[in-house]
């Protein structure tokens, strides 16, 4: 066991799987000599070489299309989007080429790419840095969505990620990169890829994140337990495909249910996790099922983004609601 | 034919040309070396593409074919280019370069199932080094660009050619693959059919470069334009390009200068945009009536040749599209369950639906 960050845990997860498996590729902008631009891939350069950890030309598209044909030739690239709000120029090649190849062709192709981008506001950072842009993969047939709230799942997720034989959209917040440190295993270890996790026991309400929204449920949660209601905390960790059985177990034992994300209202999976629970816990519900989201404008400025983002408080109202429906 | 640089960096020469529309040689140091049969061979493919469009165009009529896009016209460059490589090069294609695919390996009546929108027709041959046909124009380029870093990365001696048209040449991925082809030096050829329409569109809207070729400058990369009605031209630029794609010294931007006889696809109608008499210029540069002529001449191919030849492209297209409408149909649950190797409980629930 070490002591690490989720970014070294994430680090360390394509660092192992380096080292297992000599097809693991990893490229993009400025991800070779120094290491990234958050250094979630320092190192790996000299201790892997330059075929291996590789800048690209500044082109998005590109990457995306040097890892579909590369995942064709036996590799398992993960590459590497700088941010999030970037994805959509490479959008194409994640969304329509690699998430379609292996039904196009009938399963003679396949490609066990890892998209990675950081994303994730209170960071203050620049236009198109931060948004929360999960449900349009997430929506897209074909492609699976990973976001980590900690070292141990980053790790553990990324490792499995790498080994996945089928295309993953890896999402990492900016804000839980160096947030805290927690006990990770040196060696592999994989965390399954569309399991969720009970990361706090309750019996009142469910409160459903990913992501940072975990950490700002866990917040509310504390705060709700001194008012005497104990919530039990999922944390989503893959957003496509959705773990709805534990959600349903959950629900069945709490019979309420308030889920936060950072994707704005009509964004994200928020919508998706009500149907499925309208599907199949609906008789198990005391309340109707409310969303904790920023609203459906563009992601904020950032002289106001802490306002905008969704806050403890928020959960703790929403909560309130369900409680007293 | 237009100027154009043919080393981008130094010289400007003529488009290359090797067999004159009378079938006459024009360049004598580009004539490629083949032997008779394979010579024949060509001959025998470009009747042959030219007969399958011709029957294609009339079963998508029937309704036994669905999308296609004719190809008419354009036998030189699909025919040749697919010639002047191996076996184990690997071919990323557009929509309308089914016979390349074919001429490489892929089944026609896999083909056919494509065409009709069949899973089976994507489900490529193991051996058989090609994509399924991309519908996003430019996608391919990438694509090749990335095979080539494969190979490149394996040390394996193969090489990629893409395809794509001159309104293709206006997308940024065709600017992206080009480019990073060039700064990785990788062992790929970027061929474009210039036939001079991207639909409707004249190449003429598509930019305002002197030719596609020049294009090849903003990658670093070398550039050529070639007659595209021009066998030899094809198969003398597609072999310079491998060699020097094999010998570690890059990609190569190929031009060729093309005409569609057909239109652009079975819903268009080139009426509304293209003369009669433009048709008719392109008509007498005709890459098969050229290589007959100039086959004729050595007693390698008469009339009776063509006509056997298309007699058998019929027998054999009839007897691929029946083995196509025979195919097994599809269900939607062999739909869910080829998604991910491993069927995610979601879909997994999802198929009870369907059964």
């Amino acid at each position: 066991m070490a002591q690490m960050n989720m970014k070294e845990a994430i680090r360390d997860a394509i660092r192992v799987e380096m080292k297992n498996d000599p097809n693991v590729l990893i490229f993009g902008e400025d991800v070779g000599k120094v290491g990234g631009v958050f250094r979630a891939t320092e190192g790996l350069q000299a201790e892997f070489g330059e075929e291996r950890v590789f800048d690209t030309p500044l082109a998005e598209s590109a990457i995306g299309g040097l890892a579909f044909g590369l995942g064709i030739q036996g590799f398992r690239p993960i590459a590497e989007i700088q941010f999030v709000g970037f994805i959509f120029e490479a959008l194409d090649q994640m969304a329509i080429q690699a998430a379609r190849l292996r039904y196009r062709s009938g399963g003679r192709y396949n490609a066990p790419i890892v998209f990675r981008t950081p994303y994730g506001g209170g960071v203050k950072a620049a236009e198109l840095h931060t948004d929360d842009l999960s449900g349009l993969l997430a929506q897209t047939p074909g492609i699976k969505v990973v976001i980590p709230s900690n070292p141990y799942d980053a790790k553990g997720l990324m490792v499995a990620a790498i080994r996945e034989n089928d295309p993953v959209f890896f999402m990492e917040h900016l804000n839980l990169y160096h947030a805290f440190r927690a006990e990770v295993p040196e060696e592999a270890y994989t965390v399954e890829i569309g399991k969720a996790n009970v990361v706090r026991e309750g019996s009142d309400v469910t409160i459903i994140g990913y992501g940072m929204t975990v950490h700002t449920a866990t917040k509310a949660a504390d705060q709700l337990a001194e008012q005497g209601i104990n919530a039990e905390i999922i944390d989503l960790r893959t957003l496509s495909p959705i773990d709805i059985d534990t959600i349903v177990t959950s629900v069945k034992k709490t019979n309420r249910v308030v889920m936060v994300q950072e994707a704005q209202k009509s964004a994200g999976v928020a919508a998706e996790v009500i149907a499925q629970i309208n599907e199949k816990a609906i008789l198990h519900l005391e309340a109707p099922v409310l969303r904790v989201c920023p609203p459906d404008t563009i992601y904020p400025f950032a002289q106001i983004e802490d306002a905008w983002l969704p806050t403890p408080q928020r959960v703790i109202d929403a909560v309130n609601k369900v409680m007293n429906f | 034919m237009s100027k154009v640089p043919y080393e981008v960096y130094t010289e400007e020469v003529e488009a290359l040309s090797v067999l004159s529309p009378e079938g006459k040689i024009v360049n004598p140091d580009k004539v490629p070396d083949l032997t008779d049969d394979q010579l024949k061979e060509i001959m025998y493919r470009m009747v042959f593409t030219r007969t399958w469009d011709d029957r294609a165009v009339n079963l998508g009529r029937q309704g036994r074919l669905g999308f296609y896009a004719p190809v008419s016209g354009q036998e030189a460059t699909m025919v040749g280019s697919v010639y002047a490589l191996d076996k184990e090069d690997f071919v990323c294609p557009g929509y309308r370069d089914m016979p390349q695919l074919v001429w490489h390996g892929l089944p026609l009546y896999q083909a056919f199932l494509y065409s009709r929108g069949h899973q089976e027709g994507g489900r490529i041959p193991e051996g058989v080094n090609v994509l399924m046909p991309q519908i996003i124009i430019g996608a391919q380029i990438l694509h090749a660009m990335g095979l080539a870093m494969g190979y490149k990365l394996k040390k394996q001696k193969q090489v990629v050619i893409a395809y794509t048209g001159d309104g293709g040449s206006s997308e940024g991925d065709f600017y992206e693959g080009m480019n990073f082809a060039g700064a990785y030096k990788l062992p790929v050829i970027f061929f474009v059919q210039n036939n001079g329409y991207a639909i409707t569109t004249p190449f003429a809207k598509q930019t305002a470069a002197l030719s596609i070729a020049h294009k090849a400058v903003s990658a670093g990369i070398k550039g050529v334009q070639i007659d595209g009605m021009d066998v030899f031209a094809v198969i003398t630029a597609v072999r310079e390009a491998a060699e020097r794609a094999r010998n570690g010294e890059g990609a190569t931007l190929i031009e060729a200068l093309t005409y569609r006889f057909r239109p652009h696809s079975m819903s268009d109608d080139t009426s509304k945009y293209r003369t009669k008499d433009e048709e008719g210029i392109w008509s007498e540069k005709d890459p098969i009536a050229r290589l007959a002529k100039y086959l004729a001449e050595k007693g390698l191919w008469s009339d009776e040749d063509t006509e056997r030849v298309r007699e058998e492209a019929k027998a054999k297209v009839n007897e691929e599209i029946k083995k196509a409408e025979k195919t097994e149909k599809m269900t939607v649950t062999g739909l869910i369950d080829s998604m991910f190797e491993t069927t995610p409980h979601d879909l997994e629930e999802q198929k009870a639906d369907f059964q």
